[in-house]
């Protein structure tokens, strides 16, 4: 681990605004885009320069997708020990780049992994965190990043500042921010790719990955559907889920639920909304039988457009709904879909 | 073999509300409760203590009433609550709530005996941060397994254990030495009811409390002043404004639901 003393305390060396790409077998997660794209507009106020940072045991080629959403500077340590993630040798790998080239601001996605290693580094680094984030900005009288998140299940928003200690530090949420590449690549900027050697040795790790089971569902990412047909405890069993399928399908979207929806069996884990699962902002937003618990709003609330379909008038759903509905899911979606099926075919026609 | 476990009392999140007038949250009558995650990651503790012996300590940093967050460990079959307890620790971030706690584990290796195993939940509903524990992990400087969600194999004479935690793709099963540290999903084990006896042991078991004069402090790392990041202002989530109803027939109203979905109609067959 870093020493202490090696930590520079003067918060003025602090440039630029770095992202980490998290990456899997050499894949990079696409929350990472969005925090690059959100990085150029805050780089932009700041007058500061966007670099990314990836660690594996192959990541030079992600190059090319970085620089396209915006950085400039791509910092890489590449070592066979960190082909996979392991908490320990990568927070070195990691603290290591910060404490020798000093970034004012750090951006990691949310994920399983990216909140794992943020609050290791933050701690080796001794500066604040705040996970969770769902909203960036700079102020524009002290230039400090100002991070707000949910908290208390999303009852509550709390705007939160790191005044004295760099790198700021912040997790965000995959599909808060969108991900908008560079119409071209940055222009007359520096763009370079920087290696950095770290000693690693494989018996220095303690810790051996024996196995790793990918789902069956694998990796559903929401965030990339316009449109999203999402269903709860009010459709009663998991069969009555493929009319949300089909409806979904219709609409070219994708399929997903609430979390009493998982507990019930009714869906995997890997697509429910809210809280502990995804944040979502799709174009359309259709809900059906979900009573619209803090917990699901959170993650859904920014939808553009929120159709929702509940039997009770008072369903809190409604209250974020751009159109309400009230009626039983089980029956309107059919008939919903037999009407756009009919549409469909009647624009095919003509 | 001796686990500690640190837990936390945490208003029940599901139970707060909001007042939009004020812009604050209602919090009286809600109830305090051991963070969710928690309870599994003593039930676990509680498991591995019955299979081949030894204790289970708690630690829990707190205002007093964090005693009765203690209890239900105890009645759930731990042997020991301690509660660092002090006015220097209000305010603490993550960052000087880890600190304060490593501190306090190291009393309780101390006091207690050397630790195999440390617990916690994977977050605390209340905060959501998920980074105390990976933070006192740090300072003890062992490995971390986040996400647990089941112990495979615990095999102290060779003091390693088989592992497995959630990943974004699916779980993986690791290897790891003791010392450990862990923090658990809700998935990890079901909870079993507590014989008699325990709850009677809890009920009349002594909370040890811990003042910052009990640890090891640097003072210049603990509460409020302390603590790299700052609340700046808290608020309650835009209330948005109910939309149309869309009525009539039910007919009608399916006519309408298709008219406002038909842009995103998918052409392509
Ligand atoms: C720490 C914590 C984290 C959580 N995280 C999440 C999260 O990430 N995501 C999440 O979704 N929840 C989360 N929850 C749970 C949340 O509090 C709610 O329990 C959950 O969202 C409710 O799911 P639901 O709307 O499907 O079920 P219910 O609340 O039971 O609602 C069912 C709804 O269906 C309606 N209904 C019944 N039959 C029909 C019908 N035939 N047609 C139309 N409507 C019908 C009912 O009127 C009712 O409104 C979390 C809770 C906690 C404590």
């Amino acid at each position: 681990m870093i020493d202490l003393n090696k930590i520079d305390s003067d918060i003025s060396h602090y440039k630029d605004i770095w992202v980490f790409i998290e990456q899997t077998n050499g894949q990079a997660e696409h929350v990472s885009f969005e925090l690059l794209t959100k990085a150029r507009e805050l780089a932009s106020q700041r007058n500061c320069h966007v670099a990314a940072v990836a660690v594996g045991n192959s990541v030079a080629h992600l190059a090319e997708d970085v620089f396209k959403y915006g950085a400039e500077k791509f910092y890489i340590v590449e070592d066979e020990v960190l082909k996979d993630y392991r908490t320990e040798p990568y927070r070195d790998a990691v603290s290591e780049l910060v404490v020798k080239y000093k970034p004012e601001i750090f951006l990691i996605g949310a994920t399983t992994q990216g909140r794992d290693l943020s609050g290791t580094v933050a701690t080796v680094l001794r500066t604040g965190l705040t996970a969770d984030t769902t909203k960036q900005e700079i102020d524009q009288e002290t230039g400090f990043l100002w991070m707000t998140r949910p908290t208390f299940g999303g009852s509550l928003m709390a705007t939160i500042f790191c005044p004295k200690h760099r790198p700021q530090m912040s997790t965000v949420r995959p599909g808060v921010f969108k991900a908008i590449p560079l119409d071209a690549p940055v222009n007359g900027e520096i763009i370079e790719i920087i290696r950095e050697k770290i000693e690693f040795s494989e018996e220095d790790v303690v810790k051996k990955i024996l196995k790793k089971v990918i789902s069956s569902e694998g990796n559903v990412t929401l965030g990339f559907y316009d449109v999203i047909v999402s269903g709860g405890k009010g459709m009663g069993n998991k069969e009555n889920f493929n009319m949300l399928k089909e409806l979904a399908d219709l609409l070219g979207g994708t399929w997903a639920g609430s979390r009493k929806a998982v507990e019930l069996g009714y869906i995997p884990q890997t697509r429910q909304v809210g809280q502990t699962g995804q944040t979502v902002h799709p174009k359309l937003y259709i809900a059906c039988g979900i009573s619209g618990a803090i917990q699901h709003l959170v993650g859904m609330q920014t939808s553009e457009i929120i159709i929702a379909i509940n039997t009770d008038k008072d369903a809190p759903i409604f209250n974020v709904s751009t159109y309400c509905i009230v009626e039983d899911a089980l029956k309107f979606v059919p008939k919903l879909i037999e009407e756009l099926k009919g549409m469909q075919s009647t624009r095919r026609a003509q | 073999m001796h686990a500690l476990v640190f837990i936390k009392q945490v208003p029940d999140a599901s139970q707060v509300r909001i007042n939009y007038e004020t812009g604050t949250l209602i919090r009286e009558g809600v109830p305090a409760i051991l963070n969710p995650y928690e309870v599994h990651a003593v039930e676990e503790a509680v498991k591995i203590k019955q299979k081949f012996g030894g204790k289970v300590t708690i630690l829990t940093m707190g205002p007093l009433q964090a005693a009765d967050a203690l209890k239900e460990c105890l009645s759930r079959g731990a042997d020991k609550g301690y509660l660092l307890s002090d006015r220097i620790f209000a305010g603490s971030d993550t960052l000087a709530t880890s600190y304060a706690l490593y501190e306090g584990a190291k009393k309780i290796i101390e006091l207690e005996g050397e630790i195999d195993f440390f617990f916690a939940g994977k977050q605390a509903i209340d905060g959501d941060t998920a980074q105390t524990g990976p933070g006192i992990a740090t300072r003890f400087n062992i490995p971390l397994v986040t996400y647990l969600t089941k112990l495979d194999e615990v095999n102290l004479e060779e003091k390693y254990v088989v592992a497995t935690r959630l990943t974004e793709f699916g779980q993986e099963t690791l290897k790891v030495p003791i010392p450990v540290f862990f923090t658990v999903e809700e998935s990890l084990n079901i909870l079993s009811h507590s014989p008699l006896p325990w709850l009677v042991k809890a009920a009349q078991s002594k909370i040890e409390i811990l003042s910052g004069e009990n640890v090891d402090l640097d003072k210049n790392q603990c509460g409020l002043r302390n603590s790299p990041t700052i609340v700046k202002k808290a608020f309650t989530p835009e209330k948005k404004q109910r939309g149309a109803t869309l009525t009539g027939t039910f007919d009608e109203v399916v006519d309408q639901a298709a008219e406002k979905v038909a842009p995103f109609l998918n052409n392509i067959l």
